[in-house]
């Protein structure tokens, strides 16, 4: 790697982080995992004049029960998370789209924040945290404020976490006995997703009560598919399931690249979405 | 060395001959102690960093590099106009700005006129470390005029199309070879063209015409391109470390390009990270690393970035190809005609042999027996990276094995016949070899119904028949594909075969030292293949010496003979020959000094297991060990007999080997997403003698997973502007061992009669032959749809578009 030159600081805590992101100016980056930066740096998209490297701070790492939610740091590493007996009872989409992000050397740095925070449209874990409605704790020079999911992925790699804040920690609410899967569509089995459909369902004597569906990589940010939410609430057998995924691509705006047309990733986000809801509900 | 299947045992208890052995290198390789050329470092050492054209085509304006002049630890700038600036004392032009390609084109070192490639090489910034030198191209300012670019090689040659090559001339991008010629030819175009036409006229006759186009595609060796140039001010001595298959021809290539004094020019190629093609050509890199290393006086280093591998070092393929196969209703081949569009980028720099502008593609009329074949190809020039040998490169075999793989696929279809069963019926007999193909290839050997039956076998083809039907009851897609090739390898006859004017014969020596130990010196470089185990198998086969006591040499041209190096499927067909030519000279050498020993005549000695001994009385003899501290003694030797052992050797192929094999692939495919399953992989390869069985399994694994590779993902695709959309590895996929299945491999041998130890060479053999295997497998899964054919790679998208009788022009993948 031959990134331009930049400084670096490694807090250890979060208030020392963002003081020094305040300090570093707009041109100042955290890093955490570095799985996603270093690929940036390397390939010298980015010049970051500072580095905060955040991977040290106790507060952001780890998972715990707090209430009716399950609170992570962002720092946590993807491997931590999906293998959480919390984040797998209470939270089971996450660890399953969580072991389909990369490769386990990956997964033992990358963390959940981190990708969260990078808010790449490809990125696995932002369709979770908008199907599951995550709330967002994001720590700045005026101290913390919490966000929604809908109000956390703003753009292309983009979020409400500001230049001098730091994502400091997630929150799920518990769903205890949904059914759930994280459908992911790739070329190679370690690459990024084509499309991937993330769904929870509570199963009420046999049918689908409530449904949670999140869509990877078919806009800017991940979309929430609340049509077909609302159209598979009763659904008690495939067919049903088939129809109700037929709007799973209405409102969404997938871009076109060497991988797949706009117009294929449309058809796969119907066929994915049945697949996906099929195998969380059982039906 | 581990012996891990049977192999012969000297009387000392070693292992000496052919068989699986586990490689020598290996102790290095798995303990990360090979030593590249990134890891080479000499003192005083300067770091390099290339500036890379943004665009496709444009002309240069004005470049500006006082900034980056200006940036501390900068030592130098070149551009082309510096470089046209110094003159060249040489026969191959008269400055350093172009130089001489493997075709006898020319290629811009540093571009001076226009830019012809998107990542084109600008300028070279000189620095006291690569970061500075990566800060520093950052800095220079490029004017440009962007030009319309030629994307589609299919729209090179309209009226008014922009002219990529203005600098030589030219109005339009057709390309000349060295003979005059702007088409290639190959077998009879008159006897093939009446052929089809009276198949055409007859009712009891079909003929099948097919589009196919075998998309470029890239080696993408894990190790880069790169080198360390060091010219000692007072020896006036060149060392060039470098990642080169062919260290000697290349050694040669810098003589006649720096009008360098060759004997002061010393290559050395350490180990090699994989090179698939790739690291035969010579590109604008490493001629820089050595004027840097003129220029400033201390030793430079240029290593590339992924990114610049994948987008500027020699591709692969970029054949447009329309195949006609003309039949008899019930399946008897008649006649084979094929017209090939080839892209060949902005510079010519193809490396084929001289007399072979389209290398070896004209074996095309395959495997099977019939009178007429006739091919035409058309290079022309596009704004893509030149190069056109890489990936296996076969010298195009791979292209014509692809074509009519899918043309008697296409015809079976067309048939309604089974194309394992075609196959068989149109398939060379063994008491036709040697065989004269319609193209004038002399195929030496082969026993081709044998070993597709055996591939069969193991696919238990008939089973798998029948569970296709049930799936396609039930609406499932599975598919059986199989390919059938037949390669010529081993490049070459001298009188035939030559890369700018190098004839493509092998030296070797062998030195065996007093206490029997051994070094053997190559001219062929391993990038991994093993010739460090397999040649030190053949030096043992031959002369009882263990593996073990036999050290290979290869890469460095100051300890090597002259030769033309690794690529092709050449090294065991060529030097494995010079190889066992050369143990046998020692060998004979031996039983004189072994006669003097045991006080008889020569002739009454025989051999065995390493030892010459008295005919009729076994105890009488010495060893070869033994033999070789008696060459280097007092012992009064026959007047003329010099004594010592040595022996050098240099191997003029009398012919090409032709290895063979028939692969079957078992491909599922889901109609939902388009995405097709590799289940089973069978490959049943005959490559002659196997010097060391395991290597050949490893030669043929990676090759099928190559294979999968382009028929299901690889691509270098060009939007049409110009871009190259496959730039990254997150852009130009590789398959992984997620992507394969556990191959099933099967053998039969069948050696080369001409071949001293009978060896035809493997090296591409699996890379040749699957993806035929698995696009025919991928078609028969859609035939249901009224499929019949789709471009590489077989993305998911592609596949269900042409599911929906719509598949995409691969090439251009965005338009
Ligand atoms: C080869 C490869 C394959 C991959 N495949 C996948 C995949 O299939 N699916 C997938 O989802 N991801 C994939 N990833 C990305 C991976 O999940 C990364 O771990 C993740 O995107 C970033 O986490 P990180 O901790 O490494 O972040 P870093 O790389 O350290 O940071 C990434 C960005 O987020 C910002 N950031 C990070 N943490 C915080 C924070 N706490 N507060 C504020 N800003 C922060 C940084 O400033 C930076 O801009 C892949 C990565 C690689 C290298």
């Amino acid at each position: 790697m031959i990134p331009v030159a930049f400084d670096y600081v490694r807090p250890s805590t979060v208030d020392e982080a963002v003081a020094a992101l305040v300090a570093g100016g707009e041109d100042a980056k955290v890093m955490v995992g570095g799985q996603s930066l270093m690929p940036v740096l390397r390939l010298r998209l980015g010049a970051p004049s500072l580095i905060v490297d955040c991977s040290r701070i106790d507060e952001m790492i780890g998972i715990r029960e707090e209430g009716d939610s399950i609170v992570i740091g962002a720092g946590t590493t993807h491997h931590a998370v999906m293998n959480n007996d919390l984040v797998k009872r209470y939270v089971t989409l996450l660890a399953q789209a969580t072991a389909t992000v990369a490769d386990p050397q990956i997964r033992h740095r990358g963390t959940m924040g981190g990708s969260l925070a990078h808010a790449d449209p490809a990125g696995d874990l932002p369709a979770v945290a908008a199907a599951l409605d995550a709330t967002f704790t994001i720590a700045g020079p005026g101290g913390r404020r919490t966000v929604g999911a809908s109000d956390f992925f703003v753009d292309y790699f983009t979020t409400a976490v500001g230049d001098d804040e730091v994502l400091a920690s997630v929150s799920f609410p518990k769903r205890e006995g949904w059914g759930s899967h994280y459908e992911k569509f790739n070329r190679t089995a370690q690459a990024w997703a084509i499309v991937g459909v993330a769904a929870a369902v509570r199963m009420e004597g046999g049918r689908i009560a409530e449904a949670r569906i999140g869509l990877t990589n078919v806009g800017t940010t991940p979309i929430r598919a609340r049509s077909v939410e609302a159209a598979l609430v009763g659904a008690a057998d495939a067919a049903a399931i088939a129809a109700a995924s037929e709007s799973a691509a209405d409102g969404t705006a997938p871009t076109t690249d060497i991988h797949a047309d706009a117009e294929y990733r449309n058809h796969l986000t119907r066929v994915l979405t049945k697949r996906a809801v099929q195998k969380a509900s059982g039906l | 060395m581990t012996a891990v299947q049977e192999v012969p045992i000297s009387a000392g208890g070693n292992p000496i001959g052919f068989g699986s052995m586990k490689r020598v290198e290996d102790q290095r390789f798995v303990r990360g102690q090979g030593n590249y050329v990134d890891d080479v470092n000499l003192p005083g050492m300067l770091h390099s960093a290339i500036l890379r054209s943004p665009w496709a085509h444009a002309r240069i304006k004005s470049i500006d590099t006082s900034a980056a002049e200006a940036l501390p630890g900068v030592i130098a700038v070149l551009t082309g106009k510096a470089l046209e600036g110094i003159p060249r004392p040489s026969l191959l032009g008269d400055n350093f700005a172009w130089m001489p390609t493997l075709s006898y084109d020319t290629q811009a070192v540093l571009a001076t006129d226009k830019v012809r490639f998107q990542g084109q090489e600008v300028a070279f910034v000189i620095a006291e470390s690569r970061y500075i030198a990566k800060d520093a191209v950052e800095l220079i300012d490029v004017d440009y005029e962007p030009l319309e670019p030629v994307m589609d090689a299919k729209r090179a040659m309209d009226p008014g199309a922009p002219v990529i090559r203005d600098d030589k001339g030219q109005t339009d991008n057709s390309i000349t070879d060295v003979h005059g010629h702007k088409t290639w030819e190959s077998g009879n175009a008159i006897s093939t063209a009446e052929a089809i036409a009276r198949a055409e006229a007859d009712p009891n006759c079909v003929v099948v015409t097919q589009e196919v186009m075998y998309p470029r595609v890239h080696p993408a060796p894990m190790e880069t391109c790169g080198s360390v140039a060091h010219m000692d001010k007072v020896t006036g001595q060149l060392t060039l470390y470098t990642t080169s298959q062919a260290p000697h021809a290349h050694r040669t290539v810098y003589a006649m390009v720096a009008g360098l004094p060759e004997q002061k020019i010393r290559v050395i190629s350490p180990d090699i990270g994989g090179g698939f093609g790739n690291k035969v050509g010579v590109y604008p890199g490493y001629v820089l690393s050595i004027l840097g290393t003129i220029v400033t006086g201390k030793p430079v280093k240029w290593i590339e970035d992924r990114g610049e591998n994948l987008m500027s070092t020699s591709f692969a393929r970029d054949y447009h190809m329309t195949g006609k196969i003309a039949a008899t209703k019930d399946g008897k081949i008649l006649a084979v005609d094929v017209d090939v569009l080839a892209d060949h980028g902005a510079f010519n720099g193809v490396a084929q042999p001289t007399n072979y502008p389209a290398g070896f593609f004209h074996i095309f009329s395959g495997s099977y027996d019939y009178p007429d074949a006739h091919c035409k190809v058309t290079p022309v020039y596009t704004n893509k990276a030149p190069g056109g040998v890489a990936y296996a490169c076969s010298f195009r075999i791979t292209e014509a094995v692809y074509v009519i793989e899918r043309l008697v696929d296409c015809l079976a279809a067309e048939l309604g016949m089974d194309p394992a069963e075609l196959r068989l019926k149109n398939l060379l007999k063994p008491e036709q070899f040697p065989y004269t193909s319609p193209t004038g290839w002399v195929y030496d050997s082969g026993q081709y119904e044998k070993t597709m039956r055996v591939a069969m076998e193991i696919a238990g083809y008939d089973e798998l028949r029948r569970e296709q039907a049930e799936k396609r009851a039930r609406g499932e897609y599975m598919g059986i594909g199989i390919s059938f090739f037949t390669e010529g390898v081993g490049a070459g006859p001298r009188k035939d075969m030559d890369i700018l004017g190098l004839g493509m014969a092998d030296g070797i020596e062998l030195r065996v030292h007093p206490t029997g130990k051994a070094v053997l010196r190559l001219s062929v470089m391993s990038q991994g293949q093993g010739h460090e185990t397999t040649y030190a198998q053949i030096v043992a086969h031959e002369l009882g010496i263990p593996p073990e006591d036999i050290d290979v040499v290869n890469g460095d041209t100051d300890q090597t003979p002259f030769g033309l190096g690794t690529y092709g499927s050449r090294s065991m067909p060529v030097s494995g020959a010079a190889a066992a030519i050369v143990s046998r000279k020692v060998k004979e050498r031996a039983r004189i000094v072994a006669a003097a020993a045991l006080e008889c005549s020569p002739d009454d000695l025989e051999w065995e297991l390493g030892r010459w001994s008295v005919k009729g009385d076994k105890e009488r003899g010495k060893t070869i060990q033994e033999i070789a501290l008696l060459s280097h003694s007092s012992l009064e030797l026959p007047e003329g007999v010099e004594g010592h052992l040595d022996a050098t050797a240099v191997y003029n192929p009398p012919n090409l080997t032709y290895p063979y094999g028939a692969y079957i692939c078992v491909v599922d495919v889901d109609p939902g997403t388009g995405v097709v399953k590799v289940r089973r992989f069978i490959a049943v390869d005959d490559c002659g003698t196997r010097v060391n069985p395991m290597l050949v399994d490893g030669q043929v694994h990676g090759g099928i997973a190559d294979g999968i590779g382009m028929a299901l993902m690889e691509l270098i695709a060009f939007d049409t502007d110009g871009n190259n959309l496959g730039g990254s590895f997150m852009d130009y996929l590789l398959p992984t061992s997620m992507e394969c299945p556990s191959f099933e491999l099967g053998e039969t041998v069948t050696p080369s009669p001409h071949h001293p130890i009978g060896a035809k060479g493997v090296g591409e053999s699996a890379t040749v032959g699957s993806p035929a295997a698995v696009v025919n497998a991928v078609m028969d899964a859609l035939a249901p749809f009224g499929v019949r054919h789709a471009d590489m790679p077989l993305t998911p998208s592609n596949v269900w578009r042409a599911i929906q009788g719509n598949p995409i022009r691969v090439d251009m993948a965005i338009e």
